[in-house]
């Protein structure tokens, strides 16, 4: 580590702290974002959220070594953290923190994104399903029954077999087309209940079609759960991501990913267990600290809170 | 108001028929039954009869909102708007009509405006959707409207939601996105039943203002007869999915004569007469399913005769012109001696 580095590492947790710190300023003054902050875990999640994600957009300035490279093969190989290797080397030599701060970019970029294209397909299935009913919804449940009987790594790995190697935007898309079953159930259920309240019988009269029904006025009222399985799809797809290439089927190496530094690690765990303590906490961290957003962002969106 | 004589009807309903497949296809619940009506323009027609009896299912199936399945309008039945059946429309054609020429407002003020929007989104909604207008435009289109349904300081409630108003104020504010579009008709069902009596006063001295001040023709749905004493012209009493008496509002209180109008009307208490036990028709309203042969009053009506159960009267003239009732006793008044 350069004097450069640790000044953008300082920065970077400077800079997190205080948008945790201002976010909680100003929600003071909405009623719905206060209760966001209700939780003392909230500020945390968020703060350690927006630190990794800095370290992910600023990968070049915190990380002081090419994440790829091996350093030193004979001597720098699986070294204990020290002032130059704060997180230590791992069995190829290769500095660990580097390997964190750019495999931050494709974790949770592959957990977003992943999320992102879950939770979209699983609302449109599940809207439709919950509110054309009769068939369509015969149809796609039965689907998606079927589709949870599969074991999602078993199909994954398929994909993965044919393909031979698979590119970022295909590994996303791959994890994003076999996670949204869950919540497309979700949405369904609250979609059926919706759809006989009296509103919407209220936007049918004054003219309102059938798509501006379901945008407008039924799935805004589904926002809480949507928004909070969203969340905690993030911390899903980042595991899913991180068995993955823990098998060896996820980012292709010398990539890093939080997911095959574990699994290049897991052979040292006895003789240089920091290649794949820090990984490992990194993924627990974003897990955590969504789950504890996930929790604020229902309290914040649940409208029956909001009547109180 | 009009005559009805010299104008023609803004809205002619003829041999309705709604029908609900009940669960399981075991049976058909017949619940509007042979409706025909007509509402002229400027009126105010009041629809009367108690729970169960086919006014909700009529004022749904004008604007066709009755659920499909289990619900379904019968070929043949017709309903006429300026000239144009609306069961033949397209969907799109349909949904000009819905909220811009023909609005409805709905009885539970708590439940028909959408919690997550603000009653400014939610008034302007109609005119986005019907006159293409601009954001901005549109909530000046809201807020003026919230002026006019005498919602004190509109600037500030234009940004409220719905759980922020008491139920007044949101009957209010449904009034007015009903009215935002300035409609001929409006369909008002049971529009104050969940409000309490003062409120109650104040949303249909509102109604009337402003169907006097936009000229439209309002088709009043309720359960009360004070409600229609005071603020409709005429009145359809609907009793088993049929109409059983029509007349002007007049005509009405002072010559029931349908025994069901008459039990109806026997059931409100009124003060200036002798305190005594109100009267309650015996019975109930018998399930859609299983209408009594005849007419499907006879099982509660006082008067009633072998005919009666034998053979439905179709609606007959009583003398007064506009005044019909569907009862064997327009025909055999000696008859009208109870019986029990």
């Amino acid at each position: 580590m350069r004097l450069g580095n640790w000044l953008a590492l300082f920065v970077a947790l400077v800079l997190a702290a205080e948008i945790a710190r201002l976010l909680r300023q100003r929600a003071t003054r909405r009623e719905r974002w206060r209760r966001f902050f209700k939780h003392r875990t909230t500020s945390w999640g968020l703060g350690i959220l927006a630190f990794l994600v800095i370290i992910a957009l600023a990968a070049p300035l915190v990380a002081p070594f090419p994440p790829g490279d091996p350093l030193g093969i004979v001597d720098l190989k699986n070294h204990p953290p020290s002032w130059t290797f704060i997180l230590g080397t791992d069995v190829l030599s290769r500095d660990v923190w580097s390997r964190l701060a750019w495999g931050a970019r494709v974790s949770l970029g592959i957990g977003t994104l992943g999320a992102l294209v879950a939770v979209s397909l699983g609302t449109l299935v599940g809207a439709s399903a919950g509110y054309y009913r009769r068939w369509v919804d015969a149809v796609l449940m039965r689907g998606v029954d079927v589709g949870l009987a599969l074991p999602r790594i078993f199909i994954l790995m398929m994909a993965v077999a044919l393909w031979d190697g698979l590119p970022f935007a295909a590994l996303v898309l791959a994890i994003g087309l076999t996670s949204w079953l869950g919540t497309s159930r979700l949405v369904r259920a609250e979609v059926l209940s919706l759809r006989e309240r009296e509103f919407v019988v209220a936007a049918r009269a004054l003219g309102a079609q059938t798509g501006r029904i379901i945008f407008r006025h039924v799935l805004p009222n589904a926002a809480a759960p949507i928004i909070v399985s969203a969340a905690l799809g993030v911390g899903n797809v980042l595991l899913l991501e991180a068995s993955l290439s823990f098998l060896g089927i996820g980012v292709a190496p010398p990539n890093p990913s939080w997911g095959n530094m574990i699994a290049d690690g897991a052979s040292t765990i006895y003789t240089a267990p920091w290649t794949i303590l820090f990984p490992g906490l990194a993924i627990s961290l974003v897990v955590m600290s969504l789950n504890a957003v996930a929790d604020g962002l229902r309290d914040a969106l649940d409208p029956r809170e909001e009547a109180a | 108001m009009t005559t009805p004589e010299t104008t023609p009807a803004l809205l002619r309903v003829r041999n309705l028929k709604t029908y609900f497949v009940t669960e399981h296809g075991t049976g058909t619940a017949r619940a509007v039954d042979d409706v025909s009506f007509d509402l002229y323009p400027g009126e105010t027609l009041g629809i009367v009869g108690e729970s169960g009896c086919g006014k909700t299912v009529t004022s749904l199936s004008i604007l066709r909102l009755v659920p499909e399945p289990p619900g379904h309008v019968l070929p043949g039945s017709l309903i006429e708007f300026e000239g144009r059946n609306l069961l033949a429309l397209s969907a799109p054609e349909l949904r000009a009509v819905r909220g811009n020429q023909i609005a409805m407002i709905f009885q539970e003020p708590m439940t028909s405006l959408n919690p997550v929007f603000t009653v400014g989104d939610q008034i302007a909604e109609a005119a986005i959707i019907h006159q293409h207008v601009s954001r901005s435009a549109a909530r000046a289109r809201a807020i003026e409207m919230l002026r006019l349904v005498g919602i004190p300081d509109p600037d500030e409630r234009v940004d409220h939601y719905p759980h922020q108003l008491s139920g007044g104020m949101r009957q209010r504010v449904m009034i007015a996105m009903a009215l935002v579009c300035h409609p001929k008709v409006l369909i008002a069902d049971e529009p104050t039943t969940a409000l309490d009596v003062t409120i109650q006063a104040q949303i249909l001295e509102l109604l009337d203002r402003l169907q006097h001040e936009m000229g439209m023709a309002v088709l009043l749905i309720t359960h009360d007869l004070g409600v229609v004493a005071g603020h409709a012209d005429r009145v359809v009493v609907m009793y088993a999915g049929r109409v059983v008496e029509t007349a002007s509002t007049e005509a009405l209180f002072e010559r029931p004569t349908h025994p069901y109008t008459e039990g109806l009307l026997a059931a409100v208490p009124r003060i200036d007469a002798p305190r005594a036990r109100l009267h309650a028709i015996p019975g109930q309203v018998p399930a859609a399913t299983a209408w009594p042969p005849g007419c499907r009053f006879h099982p509660r009506c006082p008067y009633a005769w072998e005919k009666c159960v034998a053979e439905e009267p179709p609606l007959l003239e009583t003398g007064t012109p506009g005044h019909g009732a569907r009862c064997w006793l327009v025909t055999e008044p000696e008859r009208k001696v109870p019986q029990r």
